[in-house]
């Protein structure tokens, strides 16, 4: 449920990046010196910010971490198979 | 020649922090040591020099030139975009490129292919596909040295000895410090990117009598008020630029960088933190360039807003050339120099040049990666490692870092900037092209060699076709339409595919490539696959 919200909440900030009801839009200037459609993308990368807190909170791959440092013994991790002589014949 | 100085004595410490600074003992893994930093950076190197990795001269000098000519939309064009589609890039695939190279070994992401996908000589297009496209940038890096210590110095130090300072700096502590040298050595810079863009902005704001009055004056004027919109581009030209930052994860050298994180929950931070490093890079950087339209007292951006003006108002009575050269007259590339030499004091005018030197000198991490991706997927792979030695191995790629720079710097001398401003517009788009390769490698099971194989070539060919494409069509004009439907044109910024800018089609073909071709050939072993794919 948290990763479909998740998910949904990163297509919609995508979409949302498309702010076309600002395109030609100057006022008001916020803060006295800030056009509204550059305010809107500061504000929408501060947004950013707190998605990826969220993502990172709820969605964070601690499965990768935790498999990382492992020894796989059943399939043997190649740790120096990048010669030619190993991988003789593959692109044929 | 004051703010030289400060620049030359920033180039000081820089060597110092590259070569000296963080030296350690070599461990039993010489080449992991070097290329990697031994896989050991800590949560805020890592966090900063990844930053500063994927910021160039672009990032600094550049969004001030566009944004001087373009207005504000500079910032969700090119800030806002990248700060949603790259950290997700890192979160989703940084972490996992990270868990793979923790486990298997790989130092370079062709290495992860070949293994993914049981490949040799496929591994080796991947890889010459890649380097062809990251070679435009280091040359542009030592453009970019030599044409602002030209600037910084008020002309007195010539283009031909300040890019000879700069990229011989950069050789130096990538040739000693290898990866760890040129993290830390990032990692300063990003620092003094954020310090001193906060204070470059307060002090041209002040200058020019706060940013207020410059923002009404902008608003006030017909000529100049469409700055404060987007009315310079169009919807799908700013939808399609939303594809360029696919990019950044394929770069070579960033998808290398992931590798060096001594723990997975070093990506956490750097996730979260980079929209807002973003944000205190890019904003002080659009915001001047966009402020600069009412520094008319600045002579050398008066001339440059004249030469616009001529442009505008005389465009289709004068000749190519004359438009050219008026173009040429006009951007803002080195606009925030014309503002910090006019508004800031002479020794701050230095430190901030300093600031501005050290985003020049991104190309150290890309010289790094291709001196990686030599040494392992070319001379390891092609058995140099088992004949010589690991040792051994680190030489030659020391040795490759000293002629690629050489080359870089003689080509650099030789060539016309706009070549290789082409060159690295569109290798942006071959990138993206490749995401294909990383996301398939990691997310799909049914992704084979050959599928990859196709991405690549048509990343490298539809790079290829549209500089073709732009170096026989000059001028703007549709070339192909159906029932008055634009399908091709050549825009005066560049290339358009059905109002698209191309990079659209190139990651949807290849995307569709690896797809079709994947399903008609044969898949890896399961045993292999078994390995990236945890559950």
């Amino acid at each position: 449920m948290k990763r479909s919200l998740l998910v949904i909440a990163i297509i919609a900030l995508y979409l949302l990046h498309q702010d076309f009801w600002f395109w030609r839009a100057t006022a008001p200037v916020v803060l006295g010196f800030l056009p509204v459609g550059l305010f809107y993308h500061v504000c929408y990368t501060l947004v950013i910010s707190a998605l990826m807190w969220a993502l990172v909170k709820y969605a964070w791959p601690s499965r990768l971490d935790e498999r990382a440092g492992e020894d796989d013994l059943d399939s043997p991790a190649p740790h120096h198979p990048f010669t030619l002589s190993q991988t003789e014949g593959r692109d044929e | 020649m004051i703010p030289a100085l400060f620049v030359f004595a920033y180039l000081a410490i820089v060597i110092y922090i590259g070569v000296f600074a963080f030296r350690r003992k070599v461990g039993e893994h010489p080449a992991e040591d070097y290329f990697l930093a031994n896989r050991a950076l800590g949560q805020f190197v890592f966090l900063l020099s990844l930053f500063g990795t994927n910021m160039t001269a672009f990032a600094i000098l550049g969004s001030s030139g566009h944004a001087f000519s373009n207005g504000i939309v500079t910032y969700p064009l090119m800030a806002s975009s990248s700060a949603l589609v790259v950290p997700l890039s890192l979160f989703l695939i940084g972490t996992r490129v990270w868990a793979m190279g923790k486990r298997y070994g790989f130092i370079t992401p062709v290495q992860m292919f070949r293994d993914r996908w049981e490949c040799g000589h496929i591994g080796t297009v991947i890889t010459v596909v890649q380097a062809a496209m990251l070679v435009p940038y280091i040359i542009i890096g030592v453009m970019g040295g030599g044409t602002t210590l030209y600037a910084i110095s008020g002309g007195r130090i010539p283009f031909w000895i300040g890019g000879a300072v700069v990229a011989m700096v950069v050789m130096i502590y990538v040739f000693f410090g290898g990866m760890r040298g040129t993290a830390w050595v990032n990692t300063f810079q990003t620092t003094l990117f954020l310090l001193f863009g906060a204070i470059a902005l307060v002090v041209i704001g002040v200058g020019m009598g706060g940013f207020g009055n410059a923002v009404n004056e902008l608003l006030a004027s017909p000529s100049t008020s469409s700055l404060l919109t987007r009315e310079k581009v169009s919807p799908l030209f700013f939808f399609s630029y939303t594809f360029i930052p696919l990019s950044s994860i394929n770069f070579p050298h960033m998808i290398i960088f992931c590798l060096t994180a001594e723990r997975m929950r070093h990506f956490k931070k750097t996730v979260i933190l980079y929209p807002i490093c973003m944000l205190a890079i890019w904003l002080p950087a659009v915001f001047l360039g966009v402020a600069a339209n009412r520094a008319t007292e600045v002579p050398a951006i008066r001339a440059k807003l004249e030469a616009r003006q001529t442009l505008v108002s005389q465009g289709e009575a004068l000749s190519q050339e004359e438009r050219g050269e008026l173009r040429a007259k006009s951007a803002g590339d080195d606009i925030l120099l014309r503002l910090l030499d006019h508004y800031a004091p002479l020794w701050l005018a230095g430190l901030l040049g300093a600031g501005i030197m050290a985003a020049v000198m991104a190309s150290d991490s890309q010289i790094l990666a291709l001196s990686t991706m030599f040494s392992e997927d070319i001379f390891a792979f092609y058995g140099g490692k088992e004949r010589f030695g690991e040792r051994a191995q680190v030489v030659t790629a020391r040795v490759f870092v000293i002629a690629l720079t050489v080359i870089a710097y003689a080509i650099a001398l030789k060539f016309p900037q706009p070549i290789f401003d082409l060159a690295v517009q569109y290798a942006f788009s071959g990138y993206s092209a490749m995401m294909p390769l990383l996301v398939g490698a990691l997310f799909w099971r049914r992704s084979t060699k050959w599928g990859a194989l196709a991405s690549a070539l048509w990343a490298a060919a539809s790079v290829v076709a549209i500089a073709i494409f732009q170096t026989v069509v000059k001028t703007p004009k549709v070339v192909w339409s159906i029932d008055g439907v634009e399908v091709l044109a050549r825009t005066p910024a560049g290339t358009s595919v059905f109002g698209l800018l191309p990079v659209v089609p190139m990651v949807i073909v290849s995307a569709l490539l690896m797809i079709v071709v994947s399903l008609m050939t044969k898949t890896p072993s399961k045993k292999t696959v078994s390995r990236y794919f945890l559950q």
